[in-house]
């Protein structure tokens, strides 16, 4: 969700450009004003904008446009690329040790989300099957080391904690305890910092020589403005990152910080953090996230969330069932659980193309659908389950009071799953050779 | 004026003598010579407006400001450039001022304090509390943060410093309830002040919206006696989003006033200067440190220098 209201004002702003055949250098430039007012709007660093605005003008200007049969669309091509570029290309993962440990380092200022973030990524981790190790260097702040405790017990990962002792001498410690213990990755928590705090960067400084972590990862709150770049840059210069991680990108920040990060420092984002949970991780995509930000939806993130939550032989499965029209309520709810796995509709919703927020803006999505519809098949008997037509109204009366929803939710459901069942017997007819009348097509393919 | 009036005079002259070419050529470069000081007028307009971009005041808030001052410019015919900058802080001052609160509050008062994940709640109570029991008045804090980890004992490390007594129930427990009972306690303790922290929630997420209206209708219902202010916590860090963050919180649990945080950083704040232009509400403290005593009261005279000042 993040981003929307830069891609719904690139979108106006491009809307005059993609009406006319051919372009001049005024159009452009009316244009290219409008992206830098959304650019500054969603929290691009200032100096960052006025370097990608008079690189895209200067390509957009130039013959490419000129001379294209669609120069809206290649001016957006060329707004897409730059931005993409500025993201950091291709993503880029973190670098295994060729002897573990692999220490990682997390720094950022204050209330950034490193503590939180140290848990989310031993849990990352260790679903690869990795044995990490959690280390509490973050002595000042109250209940720190507790939180981070709290946090390790929820991702099944030790902590190692020394209490209020030398933050340096503890990462020592952790090093020599995680090499004993055969933890292949230690993420070190530190104290948030401000980066113009010199003592406390002497600190980082020194940690940094001692142990010579891998890498130092610069934990950013998406939510930061044009101080971004100060801080990013400051921590780099004095401490050298090695890549960044964006918090709290599920808040509806149009993120400009993400930008930013990578243009003045040139480190990649690695990772993002889209909620509350632990499991709330993201390996960052710069590509993806620039067609999001033009509007152009975010499919591959889809098809990775429907694999990633998908069953294949089940699905192998159901389409053999909706073939031979065996498919029942059963297996309807078995799907709505599949589809509750991949997360939220509205998230699902904003990934899709053309999907921008002023049209999601008009739907409420009740995200209680699906739990509600569930609700109603589990409150059918098997036999109602598999053979729907012996439903008569006091045995909807019956499911309706069992739920705890109302008649006409339990109409409605029987009417979808009719329809559905008729739309699939169409297919299946279609497909057959039946209709040969153009191929059917769904609009999402 | 007229001075300036007779010395282009003399330098049109100049120029006319000293190019003995055709009219046009010397208009021509006359025109060019115009185009040129009028280029350093907006060169100049332009550099405020980067100052108020890069202090975070948003495009929007800066064009109004920026319209206005021009607009007195021509009208008063203001030709000083240090002026000029001192007319955007004296805007930014009337900004800020107006409908400022004087802090003091009676007793008694609930004081609920919201705003989004990090941006110094837990803290900022930590302050108040030792800035009110210093005061000598009652303080209780309710621990209603029972969703981050270790935030209960973060404060209540916090209390101990300050020496208040804290309600505090188990990670995991309902906010509205610890609510409820430190509004019974504070009753019975004839408590002046309570202060409430809540956990950091994204203003966009439905649910935990809803969650901080209950805990605000818990207070309305069982503490109607009690004067009741709405502290939103933002991070002097944040950018744009601190506008959105303010209408939310607004709507959600009519916010009263903010806190800015971690001031002593390289950020300048500058977004509540469009929170306040665009929602009108005022900051009450701002955060410059990590001490009992680094909370202060907003002064809108300092916090417009330092925004001009680069």
């Amino acid at each position: 969700m993040a981003f929307e209201g830069l891609t719904e004002k690139l979108q106006s702003a491009f809307k005059k450009l993609t009406g006319k055949g051919k372009l001049n250098e005024k159009d452009v430039k009316e244009a290219m004003r409008e992206v830098k007012l959304a650019l500054l709007e969603a929290d691009v660093n200032f100096i960052v904008v006025k370097n990608l605005i008079k690189k895209i003008t200067e390509r957009a200007v130039g013959s490419e446009i000129m001379e294209s049969l669609t120069p809206g669309q290649q001016v957006i091509k060329i707004v897409n690329e730059e931005l993409t570029a500025l993201m950091g290309g291709s993503h880029s993962k973190v670098v295994m040790a060729s002897k573990p440990p692999t220490v990682l380092m997390l720094v950022g200022l204050q209330g950034a989300g490193k503590t939180t973030h140290a848990g989310k990524l031993a849990n990352y981790f260790r679903k690869q099957g990795k044995n990490p190790l959690l280390v509490a260097c973050d002595i000042y702040r109250p209940a720190a080391i507790k939180q981070l405790q709290v946090v390790g017990e929820k991702v099944n990962t030790p902590v190692f904690e020394r209490g209020q002792s030398d933050p340096v001498q503890i990462a020592r410690e952790a090093l020599n305890y995680a090499i004993e213990h055969h933890n292949d990755i230690v993420l070190m928590d530190t104290a948030g910092r401000l980066h113009i705090d010199e003592e406390l960067m002497n600190e980082l400084k020194t940690i940094k020589a001692e142990i010579k972590p891998h890498e130092i990862l610069l934990i950013v709150d998406a939510m930061t403005g044009q101080d971004a770049v100060n801080a990013a840059k400051s921590f780099n210069e004095q401490l050298g990152i090695d890549g960044l991680i964006l918090t709290k990108l599920d808040g509806d920040t149009r993120g400009g910080a993400a930008l930013s990060a990578k243009a003045v420092t040139g480190k990649p984002i690695k990772f993002a953090g889209i909620g509350e949970k632990l499991d709330d991780l993201e390996v960052f995509h710069p590509d993806r996230m620039a067609n999001r930000i033009l509007g152009m939806g975010d499919v591959l993130t889809i098809i990775e969330k429907a694999q990633a939550n998908l069953d294949l032989k089940k699905a192998q499965e159901m389409e053999k069932k909706l073939r031979t029209q065996t498919f029942t309520l059963d297996d309807y709810l078995e799907q709505l659980e599949q589809v509750k796995n991949m997360g939220s509709m509205q998230d699902i919703l904003s990934m899709i193309p053309g999907m921008n927020s002023k049209k999601l803006s008009g739907i409420q999505l009740d995200e209680k659908q699906i739990p509600r519809t569930q609700a109603i098949i589990q409150s059918m008997t098997p036999k109602e389950r598999t053979n729907p037509s012996i439903i008569n109204a006091s045995r909807r009366k019956r499911i309706a009071a069992g739920s705890g929803t109302r008649i006409q939710d339990v109409n409605q459901l029987l009417k979808s799953y009719e329809e559905l069942k008729r739309m699939m017997k169409q297919m299946t007819d279609m497909t057959k050779g039946k209709g040969r009348k153009g191929k059917f097509k769904l609009p999402f393919m | 004026m007229v001075m300036q009036q007779k010395d282009r005079k003399g330098f049109f002259s100049r120029l006319k003598e000293g190019l003995s070419k055709t009219r046009s050529n010397i208009t021509s470069r006359v025109d060019e010579l115009v185009k040129y000081y009028s280029e350093i007028d907006d060169e100049f307009f332009e550099e405020l407006e980067e100052a108020l971009i890069i202090a975070d005041v948003g495009t929007q808030t800066t064009e109004d400001i920026m319209r206005d001052i021009r607009q007195r410019v021509k009208n008063e015919k203001i030709g000083d450039v240090s002026r000029i900058k001192g007319l955007l802080k004296e805007k930014a001052v009337s900004i800020l001022e107006d409908g400022v609160h004087n802090l003091t509050l009676p007793s008694p008062t609930v004081i609920l304090v919201v705003g989004v994940n990090g941006v110094g709640k837990t803290t900022t109570i930590g302050k108040l509390a030792g800035r009110y029991k210093k005061e000598g008045k009652k303080v209780l804090i309710a621990a209603a943060d029972t969703f981050r980890a270790a935030a209960g004992e973060q404060l209540e490390i916090w209390s101990k410093r300050a020496e208040v007594p804290i309600v505090l129930h188990g990670e995991g427990a309902d906010p509205a309830a610890v609510v409820f009972d430190a509004i019974q306690s504070a009753k019975s303790r004839n408590t002046d002040i309570l202060l409430c922290d809540t956990a950091g929630r994204l203003h966009n997420k439905k649910n935990l919206m809803n969650e901080l209206r209950k805990i605000n209708r818990v207070i309305e219902r069982e503490f109607p006696e009690a004067h009741k202010e709405v502290l939103l916590v933002i991070d002097a860090a944040t950018g744009q989003n601190a506008i959105t963050q303010a209408f939310l919180f607004k709507e959600t649990v009519g916010v009263t006033g903010i806190a800015l945080t971690k001031l002593d950083g390289t950020a300048k704040g500058g977004v509540v200067l469009a929170v306040k232009a665009q929602l009108g509400i005022p900051i009450y403290f701002v955060g410059v440190g990590e001490q009992v005593d680094d909370l202060q009261p907003f002064n809108a005279g300092e916090f417009a220098d330092a925004l001009f000042d680069s």
